[in-house]
């Protein structure tokens, strides 16, 4: 079957549903998704969405902009920033216009509070002198993206967006570097459909489900990149994955900033405040990769607990805060404790590991989402992307806490402009190849592949070695046995059999295909995790500690290969934010 | 530690209607969720068992079935809070139509959802550079509602739906709730005409199937009671 749109979304997460919503109503518009909107990632963000509104201190948007380049540390595009942090006030009051219920302050404006990296100049006179924390995340309780995803599905539904909700996109059309549609399968039966559109849009997430610790749902598997990558198009910056410092010991379920924010503390085995030997000014605020590795050493140094399944934690101690803070304003989180650990957060404090959380890098676009075929900066026509599964690069090495939702709002609006306005004179391409069999074909080999391989021992060896070799800290050698191991993995998903052979609602075939999806994004991190020799951001190489701007103050751009990978380097654009050493 | 678990099957390609198998699952213990028991059934007893799950910790609201009789969320069951020497038994959602195993077409539900309008509807202009004002205390009135899932637990779980398929249901009433009471939107008198008749509030008959099921603990009556009230006021 062949359908045709103006344009396709993949992707209903936030930067999708905020792109859909911005397509004029005289073009048709449809959202792939392989959930039901509501049921997207976005939904699982906690804390807060930020913008120097200035509700509750002074504050200025080139805070926002500084804060977010040096938490960067200073792989971000520094255009791509200040448009990302100008933009965020506008964004979060259209937000609140279209109706998001934002907890308010007592003047009835919007709340904001404390994140981790989110500081101002202790004296507005000296800009570049001592910064403390500043009150910016904007909020709802700790459902932020919970609210935002339901905010942005609810304007669609008065936009009437078309959903083709529990679709699986198993291939993108892009013939002679033109974008003309995907391919996809209905999952509840089975049928293949080409999309045939004038425009695509990639909002399909990160792949956190590469690492065995995640706060990543299990639809966190990185299909949009794969395809991506699998098409000969280069992905951005993917060896800079985030590691979240608090996930929920044990299940990686995420415990938000927001406990920190609200002066939550977190402490070693001996009740010590760790962190304020790690990060003298702002402490427990301090930004995500740097708490993580603080966790990380606590640990390696013999002050972590030892969990019950061999693994060790520390603690995050909200107790002192009151019952009446804790069920305002962390209402979500504490219940995960109490229901998933059996801890009372108003008593006892949260047992606590990192977790694997965001992607920095992706597909490379620049800041009107437009999809880049190479290091040199030229696109692909028709072909867009936004949200976690793009490299703008607004995130560079480190993302600060609440950008994301921050991202996916403004980037994805922006996506749908440039679309409109792409739209105006664009037209379909014919489509030469035939994806609807070559589709059909992908399925049937995985349903009737014979071999002794099964799709979750895979995926179990893969998510540990990554967790093992690829993860806080890293360093060559354990890097070279991952490849080895990469290469192992992909010869024996060749002989992966599954037992669903049905055509309706095959998730066996699913997990197969996502769990090919998963090896594809995993290779590219590993690669240009080997590739570079330096630390920067949530990228640490113990065999390279420091930060090295001379070599390597540049973006990789990671390209498919027949064995080895290609990587090729795009100089970072800097404005007025010069380098300088990262501590807070 | 073992378990057994009944599951209810059906694959609409093979079954003329659906029966229950038993699996015992080896080696669980007693923190883990129901999840994880089905994933161990799928991973490596039984690849076609089929059901949807996505966060794994009650915010995406895919993995609504109805475990020993009551409708939950797989995710935010442990182990230790169901009675692990007996079989637990696992349906798929009630009153709406099985697409496979533990899966359900969910359509109806969304289309009520739709019905009630569920977005913000104002008749006058935000202003152009700033929110519009809202007390923090009128803000939280709405919290509670805008907590909902929309995993379909209440309303599958609602002896009114089960007898009557038009019945708009109690998500999509906690949704109007939501809009109603906001002091932003301006629609309240057009969603209380939706759900001012008999496949509407007046259905509900207050039996708390929906709050006793709510994996978000969401006193859905209650609000369900608070948009008759206004209804009651509005005509006086």
């Amino acid at each position: 079957m062949i359908k045709n749109y103006d344009v396709i979304i993949i992707g209903a997460g936030g930067a999708g549903l905020r792109a859909a919503v911005e397509i004029p109503k005289e073009y048709s518009c449809a959202v792939l998704s392989k959930v039901f909107p509501p049921r997207s990632h976005t939904g699982t963000a906690q804390g807060g969405v930020c913008a120097a509104l200035g509700n509750m201190e002074d504050d200025s948007w080139e805070n926002h902009a500084f804060d977010t380049v040096k938490g960067s540390d200073y792989l971000g595009d520094q255009d791509a920033i200040e448009t990302m942090c100008k933009d965020a006030i506008r964004a979060v009051m259209e937000l609140e216009h279209m109706g998001l219920p934002f907890s308010r302050n007592e003047d009835g404006k919007i709340a904001q509070r404390k994140f981790g990296g989110h500081t101002k100049p202790a004296d507005p006179n000296d800009p570049y002198g001592k910064r403390i924390p500043v009150m910016r995340a904007c909020y709802s309780a700790d459902r932020t993206g919970h609210v935002m995803l339901q905010t942005l599905f609810e304007n669609c539904i008065k936009n009437n967006v078309d959903f083709y909700s529990e679709y699986f996109v198993t291939d993108i059309i892009i013939e002679d570097n033109v974008c003309k549609g995907v391919a996809a399968f209905n999952i509840a039966t089975g049928e293949v459909t080409v999309f045939h559109a004038k425009a695509v849009m990639f909002a399909t997430g990160g792949y956190g489900r590469v690492f065995r610790i995640t706060s990543n749902a299990h639809v966190g598997t990185g299909d949009g990149t794969a395809l991506i990558y699998k098409n000969g198009l280069p992905l951005e910056d993917m060896e800079f994955f985030q590691f979240h410092p608090t996930g929920l010991w044990r299940l990686g379920i995420l415990v938000s900033e927001a406990a920190r924010g609200e002066g939550g503390i977190l402490k070693n085995k001996d009740g010590e405040r760790f962190m304020q030997r790690y990060a003298p000014t702002v402490m427990d605020l301090a930004p995500r990769d740097m708490v993580s590795r603080a966790i990380i050493s606590e640990i390696r140094e013999g002050r972590g607990i030892k969990g019950s399944d061999g693994t060790d934690y520390v603690l995050l101690d909200v107790s002192h805060l009151g019952k009446k803070v804790i069920d305002e304003k962390l209402p979500e989180i504490t219940g995960f404790a109490r229901t998933y650990l059996g801890v009372e957060p108003t008593k006892e404090p949260i047992p606590i590991q990192p977790t694997a959380h965001y992607a920095m890098g992706g597909i490379p676009t620049n800041a009107n989402c437009e999809v880049y075929s190479d290091e040199k900066g030229n696109t692909v026509k028709g072909l867009y992307a936004a949200g976690e599964c793009a490299c703008v690069s607004v995130h560079g090495g480190n993302r600060l806490g609440t950008n994301s939702l921050l991202d996916i709002i403004v980037f994805g609006r922006r996506g749908g402009k440039a679309i409109s306005e792409f739209l105006k004179t664009a037209g379909f391409a014919e489509i030469k190849e035939n994806h609807e069999t070559k589709t059909k074909d992908k399925i049937s080999k995985v349903i009737n592949n014979q071999g002794e391989e099964k799709v979750y021992k895979l995926r179990t060896e893969l998510q540990e070695w990554m967790m093992d070799k690829c993860g806080i800290f890293r360093n060559e050698a354990d890097l070279k046995e991952m490849v080895e191991k990469l290469k192992e993995l992909k010869e024996r998903f060749k002989k992966i059999s599954i037992q669903d052979k049905g055509t309706v609602f095959n998730t066996d075939l699913m997990e197969a295909m996502e769990l090919d999806n998963l090896l594809v994004n995993a290779e590219a991190t590993v690669y240009s995790a080997l590739n570079r020799q330096e630390s920067r951001g949530a990228h640490m190489r113990e065999d390279f500690p420091n930060r090295d701007d001379e070599k390597w103050m540049k973006h990789s751009f990671i390209f498919m290969n027949e064995n080895t990978p290609e990587i090729k380097t795009r100089p970072v654009t800097v404005t007025k934010y010069k380098p300088m050493e990262r501590k807070y | 530690m073992d378990i057994t678990v009944r599951i209810l099957r059906y694959n609409p390609e093979k079954d003329e209607k659906p029966y229950f198998v038993d699996y015992s699952v080896p080696n669980v213990s007693p923190d883990w969720r129901l999840l994880d028991v089905l994933h161990e059934i799928k991973w490596k007893l039984d690849g076609t068992l089929t059901f949807r799950r996505s966060c794994a910790h009650g915010i995406c609201g895919s993995d609504g079935m109805k475990v020993n009789g009551k409708n939950r969320l797989a995710c935010s069951v442990l182990l230790k809070d169901l009675n692990m020497k007996k079989t637990v038994v696992i349906e798929p959602l009630p009153s709406l139509p099985i697409i496979k195993d533990l899966v359900v077409d969910m359509s109806s539900f969304f289309s009520k959802y739709e019905v009630i309008k569920p977005y913000l509807i104002s008749k006058t202009p935000p202003p152009p550079n700033s929110e519009r004002i809202q007390s923090n205390e009128d803000a939280e009135k709405l919290f509670e509602s805008a907590k909902c899932i929309l995993c379909a637990c209440c309303t599958t779980s609602c002896p009114s739906t089960w007898t009557n398929e038009n019945y708009i249901g109690p998500a999509a009433f906690l949704k109007a709730y939501r809009f109603v009471f906001d002091t932003r939107d301006d629609a309240a008198d057009e969603r209380l005409d939706i759900i001012d008749n008999p496949d509407g509030v007046w259905r509900c008959h207050t039996i708390f199937n929906c709050i006793e099921t709510c994996p978000k603990e969401i006193n859905i009556t209650w609000h369900i009671s608070q948009l008759k009230k206004k209804i009651s006021s509005r005509e006086m």
